[in-house]
């Protein structure tokens, strides 16, 4: 905040493992975002596979119940907070300053803060383990089981501070997500001349904000339950455990929007630059975008019809989620429309694209079978609603996050991933991913529950158990080949070209990859496409001689960097610290968490000391 | 401009509107001008006071939700409509006191805004204390957190609350200090204007908490 300090304009960028401590930059700090991401994908991949495992064979015992338990938890709370979200967050951390033609965020800082708490809340969750207690009550965490009475460990208090602090962590990302997109586009860049992809940023972040509250809320009053003796979700002493399910909800089921819109914002970048044309009906986009978000909060009671809600309010939830696939479904007839007479070239980011389409469908359709409540209260707790989710989740968002990895792996290390390991990756995870998904939504309907440990032999389910781990493993492999395709690329020279697939939109018109400033000079924005424009000229169709754009013009002498800053890794410490020493506050006499508040107000004060630069 | 040259170069199928390049966008000053002409810190904090409405709602529904399962003499009967009142009285003083700060300073009367800011602060204070009495009366009568459904959500909202006023208190301080080491001047006090949205929001919202706990 204080202006007295002159520093020298910054425009080299540092190299070392202290100028990635104390980075600001959107694009390293989308990139620690990805990487931290993906190994806690790996983690709850493999959390995944000893479930699969345990449930291949009747009778299984690999694991015992109880971890059975922590398995499924921890599965469930890592994909969901520790791996999708923050892999959208990457891929926004390090696209969209680029995609509006900004420098950076608005707030380098606070960015910063976000990710490291990020990485700590990831760190303390899986730290329950050491205590040999993960969290076992599933990703929903239903009172009155997470109540102390019945969930005497930490594991809970692990998952509750770890949950806080991840709220925490996605707020401040969304915040700047809001500012950086509202505030800091490019002259000539309106809002509807946003890619696609920073419009479902948008919208997501808009999500964040206003759900995240009711899972705080939530969460508060069950630590006052474990920790302060009071009844808020005890119906023994007049509370309510439905008043967990409805705060939980209200956040949870706009939650599943937020994991996908990103993934949405990536099919459509994909499938347009792929099939060389403009995204069909961009307006339509952008209007299902916000249409989607406003009937995300309406809806949250589907996931209590099994409750004894009243008949009018679950015909009322029925059909606000009917109405999700209006928008819904616009986006996917447009997604046809956008490769209908492309000249289109068949690569893998196009594949995997290709392949959410028509996965992600049947898990819409899934959906829509479980808002309509008879059919809901026969399958509810089934495996059904598994295969649903994950067709949503994993054929849904995480093959758009591979799409995405293929397009934009070569704009961020300057290096093409193998195309034909790519392909393999591809084919062995749609595959793998059929035979693992689709037949939950059969054991559902036969009558396999969700969430147990075994069964027993003859009741027509081994068969289909058989397949979908024998599926499971199939993934896995894909996902090995992936992991080889990415080292065997990072050591490879760097070849790729700042514009490698005929891009569209502005993070081509840089180099690859970009440099810490970004852009030394902007073209001029007319149209959601801007760089297309630039090589084609405006409204143009593709054509075989694009023109070359020279981008060396420009100087860098007005480039200003913020600095480089420890203060938000410390005030996340911090506010870890206070974290701990709630879980841990009986044990310690409540030494601890004063501590933390200590160091927060500390680093914060040290924070507004230093100059932003 | 020499970027124009290189992109005419660049082109001459591109129409004649592109060949402006805009070479404003190069840099992006400290200072520079916004897409939407609100500082970024401003929309931050119209964003966060966004999310905070959801927060504090989520906080009151279950408030409301629980209204009347415990018996009045066990929590209700022991809350004080005056002191409340004259609470919330005070609260609504230090939002104008608040406003009157803003103005000082926008009209460059800085010894004005100090002493105003630390009105509002000392109203602020005042206000804590008078939760303070409120929680004493509780407790004296047997009524905490732990003891029934009243105890729990009256604490936990008006503690939420409280800790919020708190706060908010400590930014004005630190406005105080920044005020007094010269940091704000008549053409730089986005500061004094961040802090009072807060200050503002959090005021309001004892206005909410006031009806449902104390009215209804």
């Amino acid at each position: 905040m204080a202006t007295n300090v002159l520093t020298l304009p910054r425009t080299s960028e540092p190299t070392g493992i202290w100028s990635w401590i104390t980075t600001v930059d959107h694009k390293r700090l989308g990139l620690l975002y990805l990487l931290t991401a993906v190994a806690f994908f790996l983690i709850g991949g493999i959390e995944a596979l000893i479930i699969r495992t345990q449930l291949a064979l009747p009778n299984g015992t690999v694991v015992d119940p109880s971890l059975y338990n922590q398995l499924f938890t921890m599965h469930g709370t890592t994909m969901i907070f520790l791996a999708v979200m923050p892999l959208n967050t990457g891929f926004g951390n390090y696209l969209v300053p680029l995609m509006i033609g900004a420098r950076d965020m608005a707030f380098p800082r606070l960015n910063a803060f976000g990710y490291w708490l990020y990485l700590f809340a990831g760190i303390l969750l899986y730290a329950s383990f050491i205590f040999g207690n993960a969290p076992d009550a599933g990703w929903f965490g239903y009172a009155p089981l997470t109540e102390r009475a019945y969930s005497p460990g930490h594991g809970i208090d692990f998952w509750v501070l770890s949950l806080q602090l991840l709220g925490i962590s996605s707020l401040v990302g969304s915040l700047n997500f809001v500012v950086t997109i509202l505030n800091m586009r490019a002259p000539g860049m309106t809002i509807n001349r946003l890619p696609l992809f920073v419009w479902g940023v948008l919208v997501t972040s808009l999500l964040i904000i206003f759900a995240i509250p009711s899972i705080t809320v939530a969460l508060i009053l069950l630590l006052f339950d474990r920790y302060f003796g009071t009844s808020f979700y005890l119906a023994s002493a007049q509370g309510d455990p439905m008043l967990w399910q409805h705060l939980f909800w209200f956040f949870g089921h706009p939650e599943v929007y937020i994991m996908i819109m990103p993934a949405f914002g990536i099919i459509s970048e994909v499938l347009a630059t792929y099939s060389r044309k403009p995204i069909f009906g961009y307006a339509a986009m952008a209007f299902a975008f916000a249409g989607i978000s406003f009937v995300s909060f309406t809806v949250w009671a589907h996931h209590m019809f099994a409750t004894g809600l009243s008949p009018v309010a679950d015909a009322v939830f029925a059909a606000t989620s009917f109405l999700v696939a209006v928008p819904t479904g616009i986006k996917i007839f447009n997604w046809l429309g956008t490769i209908w007479k492309g000249s289109i070239r068949v690569t893998t980011a196009f594949l995997f694209a290709a392949g959410f389409i028509g996965q992600f469908t049947i898990g819409g359709l899934g959906g829509v079978m479980l808002a309509t409540v008879p059919v809901d209260w026969q399958i509810t707790d089934t495996y059904f609603v598994v295969g649903h989710f994950h067709y949503v989740l994993f054929a849904g968002a995480v093959l758009a996050l591979f799409a995405g990895t293929y397009h934009w792996f070569p704009k961020m290390t300057g290096r093409y991933l193998d195309e034909r390991l790519g392909q393999i990756h591809f084919w062995l995870t749609m595959v793998g991913m059929i035979m693992l998904f689709f037949f939950m939504h059969y054991l559902g309907v036969i009558g396999m529950p969700r969430r147990i440990y075994t069964y027993a032999p003859g009741q027509g389910w081994d068969i289909w158990n058989m397949i979908e781990t024998i599926g499971a493993f199939i993934v896995a492999a894909g996902v090995l080949v992936f992991v080889v395709n990415v080292f065997i690329s990072l050591r490879q020279p760097k070849t790729a070209t700042d514009d490698p697939w005929d891009g569209q939109t502005l993070e081509w018109a840089t180099s690859s990859p970009p440099p810490v400033y970004n852009f030394a000079a902007m073209i001029p924005v007319n149209s959601p496409r801007p760089f297309w424009d630039a090589k084609y000229g405006p409204h143009s169709e593709f054509a075989e001689n694009p023109k070359t754009i020279d981008l060396s013009g420009g100087s860098t002498a007005h480039v200003h960097l913020p600095n480089p800053s420890i203060w938000p890794l410390l005030l996340s410490l911090a506010l870890t610290i206070f974290a701990v020493g709630i879980i841990f506050g009986p044990q310690t006499g409540w030494i601890l968490a004063p501590i933390g508040v200590v160091l927060m107000f500390g680093s914060f004060l040290g924070w507004l000391a230093q100059p932003a630069g | 401009m020499s970027a124009v040259g290189k992109l005419e170069k660049a082109g001459d199928r591109v129409g004649s509107h592109m060949e402006q390049v805009v070479s404003e966008a190069q840099v992006q000053p400290e200072h520079a001008e916004t897409t939407t002409g609100l500082d970024h810190r401003k929309l931050l904090i119209w964003v966060f006071i966004a999310s905070e409405t959801i927060f504090f709602a989520s906080l009151m529904a279950t408030y409301l939700v629980f209204r009347g399962k415990t018996p009045p003499q066990d929590g209700l009967a022991h809350l004080d409509l005056n002191v409340a009142s004259i609470n919330t009285f005070i609260l609504l003083a230090s939002s104008l006191t608040m406003v009157l700060a803003l103005q000082s300073i926008e009209s460059g009367k800085k010894g004005r805004l100090i002493g105003l800011l630390i009105l509002t602060a000392l109203l602020g204070a005042l206000f804590l204390g008078g939760q303070a009495l409120e929680y004493n009366e509780l407790i004296t009568n047997g009524v905490s957190i732990d003891t029934n459904l009243f105890g729990a959500t009256f604490f936990t909202l008006t503690g939420f609350h409280g800790a919020h006023v708190a706060i908010g208190i400590l930014w004005i301080i630190m406005l105080i200090i920044r005020a007094l080491r010269g940091g704000i001047s008549q053409h730089n006090h986005l500061a004094v204007e961040l802090g009072g949205l807060y200050w503002h929001f959090v005021d309001l919202v004892w206005v909410v908490l006031f009806t449902i706990i104390y009215l209804i």
